[in-house]
C-alpha cells in the first residue's frame, strides 16, 4: 500500500493549469453523463419553442419592411439572433448557481476536490470550463438547426454567430460564479433570475429594437451585457457589421469575463481556504 | 506486536458502562493474529524508511508555536508537534479544542495563522499542491460523490493525482478488495451505509499511496461494528507502515491507534506521550466508579477520600484513582456506604483528560 515511490507530484515545481484542467475531465465527463437528459429540454428544446412560438407564428403578423428591425428581412431573422444569446446566456447562469453552490456546500464536492493537489484556481477554471462547454454544446445545436431554416447570410455568419453567443454566455458564467462562491445561501439565485436574468431576457433587444423603449430605459438596456451580446450576434447572423460598435460589444463581454475570473478566484478562496 | 504499542491484552474486562471492555478484549484478539501473519513488523517499516525524505528532515510533520484564529476566536494556540515516519499519532481533544483546524492546516488547506509548519519537509504556504499530492486525507464529513458508484468514486478521485486511467483502476479494485467494498462497487454511493461511506472515503484517501494519512475524527457517528471493522483496516496500514495522524474524542480509539498523542484542550496541547505513558503519568493504575443517589457525591465524596491516591467528583459519579480497584470498592462497602452502582476498571486515557482539564472528553 505505502510504496517509496509517489507517481504524482514530487519534486515538481507549481502545478500547470492546463495539467489541472486535464485531470479533472473524468469528473465532469461522467457528472455530463448523468445529466444530460435532463439539460437536453432546456438547452436544446426550449429555444426552439421560442423560435417557433416568437419568430414564426408571431412574426407571421409582423411586417419585417416597415418596422425598423435593423435590417433584418423578416421578424424571424430579427429574433433568432436575439434568441441565441438569450440562450447562452440562461444555459451559462444554470450551470454556475445551484451546481456550484452544491459543490460548495452541499455535496461537498470541491472540499473533496482540494484535498488532491488541485488548486483553488484549478476548480474554477474547471468548473467554468465545463459551463463553457455546456454554452458551446447549447449554442452549436442551436445555430446548426437556425442554419437548417436558412437564417443565416452565410457560414462566416453562422460561426460569427456562434461565437458571439459563447462569449455572452462567458459573460455571464464568471461574475455569477463569483457571486456564487460567496454566497451563504440559495437564495440569491431567485432574484438572480427575477431582477436579472429575466428582464435582461425580455428587454435586452432579444424581442424588439431597444429604441422602442423610453429614452432612460433604453440607456439602461444598452448598459446591460445581455445588449451586448443580442447586438454582436445579430450583426454576424445578418452580416451588418460595424466594426466600431462591434469592438465595444466583445471589449465589454471580454471584460466581463476577464473580472469575472478574477473575482470568482478570489472569493472561492476565501470561502474555501480559511 | 511492536513494543510500541499501547498495551491493551492485559486490559481488565471489568471495564465499559456501554461494552466497551468487551470490544477492547475482541480487539486485543484481533491484533494477535495480525501481528503473527503480516511479516515485516510496523517498527521495521518505520526504521527503514520508506523512500528518500526531499528535506533530509525526518519528521513528517513539524510545527513549531502553530496558530489559528478565526476572528477573534483562537482555535489553534501555539502548538508545538511532531511526526515521525511510521508512526500513528493522535490528537485527543473534546470538541472545539482544535483539532480539527491543526489537522486542515497539516492537510495544506487552511494557511497557518503563525509559527511554523512544515508537512513532509515542504512549507504547505508554498507547495501545497505538492504536499497534498502525497497526502490521503479523510475529512470529517464524507465528500464522496453520491451520485456515483463506488467504484466511480476512486477512479474520478485518482485522477485528481495526474495517475493514469490504467493504474487508477488496478489501485481502485485493489482498495475495494482491502476494503471490502467489492460487492458493492458499483453501488451508488448514495446507498451505502455510513460505516461503508466511511471505509470508502478512507479507501479513497489512499488512490494515492499516501506518505501520510490524514484522518479527522474517523469513526465519529459510526456504530461499534463499523467502528471496528475500521479499526482493523487502520491498524493492517499501520502495519505496512503508512504513517497515520488522526484526531479523535474517543479515548478508547486513541488508545487503540495511536503510538503517540498529545491532548489538546482550548487550543493547547496539555499532553503528550504514549497512551501508557499518560495515563501513568496523570492517573493510577485503575478507577473505581461509585454511583450514589443524585446530589449525594460532593457529600460521599468527603467519607472515602481517604481510600484512593486521588478522588474526582462527577455530577453523576465518584472517581476513585488507586492502584487495586477492586480493594478500594471493598472498603467502600466496609464503610456500609452502598452504591446504586460501583465498579473497578483500568484508568483511560479519558481519566488523563478528567485530570489534566477537569472536564470530560465527550459531554
Amino acid at each position: 500500500m505505502a510504496s517509496s515511490t509517489t507517481p504524482a507530484g514530487r519534486g515538481h515545481d507549481e502545478p500547470r493549469l492546463l495539467t489541472m484542467l486535464g485531470r479533472q475531465v473524468d469528473y465532469w465527463w461522467t457528472a455530463y453523463r448523468r445529466t444530460w437528459r435532463g439539460s437536453v429540454v432546456t438547452s436544446f428544446l426550449s429555444p426552439w419553442l421560442y423560435v417557433l412560438a416568437m419568430g414564426v407564428l408571431l412574426g407571421g403578423y409582423i411586417d419585417g419592411s416597415t418596422s425598423g428591425l435593423g435590417g433584418a428581412p423578416t421578424y424571424l431573422d430579427f429574433v433568432a439572433p436575439g434568441l441565441l444569446a438569450a440562450t447562452a446566456m440562461q444555459v451559462a447562469a444554470g450551470e454556475v448557481m445551484w451546481p456550484v453552490m452544491g459543490a460548495i456546500k452541499w455535496d461537498k464536492t470541491y472540499i473533496g476536490m482540494l484535498a488532491s493537489p488541485l488548486r483553488v484556481v484549478d476548480l474554477v477554471f474547471g468548473h467554468l470550463g465545463f459551463a463553457a462547454f455546456r454554452v458551446v454544446s447549447a449554442a452549436a445545436v442551436f445555430v446548426a438547426s437556425l442554419a437548417l431554416i436558412g437564417i443565416f447570410a452565410s457560414v462566416l455568419g453562422a460561426v460569427t454567430a456562434f461565437l458571439a453567443a459563447v462569449l455572452t454566455g462567458l459573460a455571464f458564467a464568471t461574475p455569477i460564479y463569483a457571486f456564487t462562491a460567496g454566497a451563504k445561501t440559495e437564495q440569491g439565485f431567485a432574484l438572480i433570475y427575477r431582477l436579472g436574468i429575466m428582464p435582461m431576457f425580455l428587454f435586452s433587444g432579444a424581442f424588439f429594437p431597444v429604441t422602442n423603449l423610453s429614452e432612460p430605459l433604453e440607456q439602461a438596456a444598452r448598459l446591460t451585457p445581455l445588449w451586448h451580446g443580442v447586438e454582436l450576434s445579430r450583426m454576424a447572423s445578418l452580416e451588418r457589421w460595424d466594426a466600431s460598435a462591434a469592438a465595444v460589444h466583445v471589449a465589454y463581454l471580454a471584460a466581463l469575463v476577464g473580472i469575472g475570473l478574477w473575482w470568482a478566484v478570489r472569493r472561492l478562496t476565501g470561502r474555501l481556504v480559511v | 506486536m511492536s513494543p510500541a504499542a499501547p498495551d491493551v491484552s492485559g486490559a481488565v474486562p471489568t471495564a465499559g458502562e456501554d461494552g466497551t471492555a468487551g470490544m477492547r478484549v475482541r480487539l486485543s484478539g484481533l491484533r494477535a493474529i495480525v501481528g503473527e501473519v503480516s511479516s515485516p513488523a510496523r517498527t521495521d517499516a518505520a526504521s527503514s524508511g520508506r523512500g528518500a525524505d526531499p528535506s533530509g528532515q525526518g519528521a513528517m510533520v513539524s510545527a513549531r508555536g502553530l496558530c489559528k484564529a478565526y476572528g477573534s476566536f483562537t482555535a489553534v494556540d501555539g502548538i508545538d508537534v511532531e511526526v515521525r515516519r511510521g508512526e500513528a499519532f493522535g490528537f485527543l481533544g473534546p470538541n472545539g479544542a482544535g483539532k480539527s483546524s491543526t489537522m486542515r492546516m497539516i492537510a495544506a488547506v487552511s494557511p497557518p495563522g503563525g509559527g511554523e509548519l512544515r508537512v513532509l519537509g515542504l512549507d504547505p504556504a508554498t507547495h501545497g499542491s505538492q504536499i497534498r499530492s502525497r497526502l490521503g486525507v479523510c475529512p470529517q464529513e464524507d465528500t464522496l460523490d453520491t451520485e456515483l458508484t463506488v467504484r466511480e468514486n476512486l477512479l474520478i478521485y485518482g485522477r485528481y493525482f495526474g495517475l493514469s486511467r490504467r493504474h487508477v483502476a488496478a489501485k481502485a479494485d485493489e482498495l475495494l478488495g482491502f476494503f471490502q467494498l467489492t460487492e458493492k462497487r458499483g453501488a451508488r454511493v448514495d446507498d451505502l451505509s455510513g460505516g461503508l461511506k466511511r471505509r470508502l472515503t478512507i479507501a479513497r484517501s489512499l488512490i494515492n499511496d499516501p506518505d501520510l494519512l490524514l484522518l479527522d475524527e474517523p469513526t465519529t457517528g459510526l456504530d461499534p461494528q463499523a467502528r471496528h471493522t475500521l479499526w482493523d483496516k487502520l491498524f493492517r496500514l499501520r502495519q505496512q507502515g503508512v504513517t497515520l495522524v488522526l484526531t479523535t474524542h474517543y479515548m478508547d480509539e486513541a488508545e487503540q491507534l495511536c503510538d503517540r498523542l498529545v491532548v489538546m484542550d482550548g487550543g493547547r496541547i496539555v499532553a503528550e506521550g504514549s497512551p501508557l505513558q499518560l495515563i501513568r503519568e496523570h492517573a493510577t493504575r485503575e478507577v473505581a466508579e461509585l454511583r450514589f443517589g443524585v446530589g449525594d457525591h460532593a457529600e460521599v465524596a468527603a467519607t472515602v477520600a481517604d481510600l484512593a491516591d486521588r478522588v474526582e467528583v462527577l455530577p453523576d459519579r465518584i472517581l476513585l484513582y488507586t492502584d487495586d480497584g477492586e480493594e478500594a470498592l471493598a472498603k467502600v462497602h466496609e464503610r456500609g456506604l452502598s452504591p446504586v452502582a460501583m465498579l473497578a476498571r483500568r484508568a483511560t486515557l479519558e481519566d488523563v483528560f478528567l485530570r489534566l482539564t477537569g472536564r470530560t472528553l465527550v459531554d
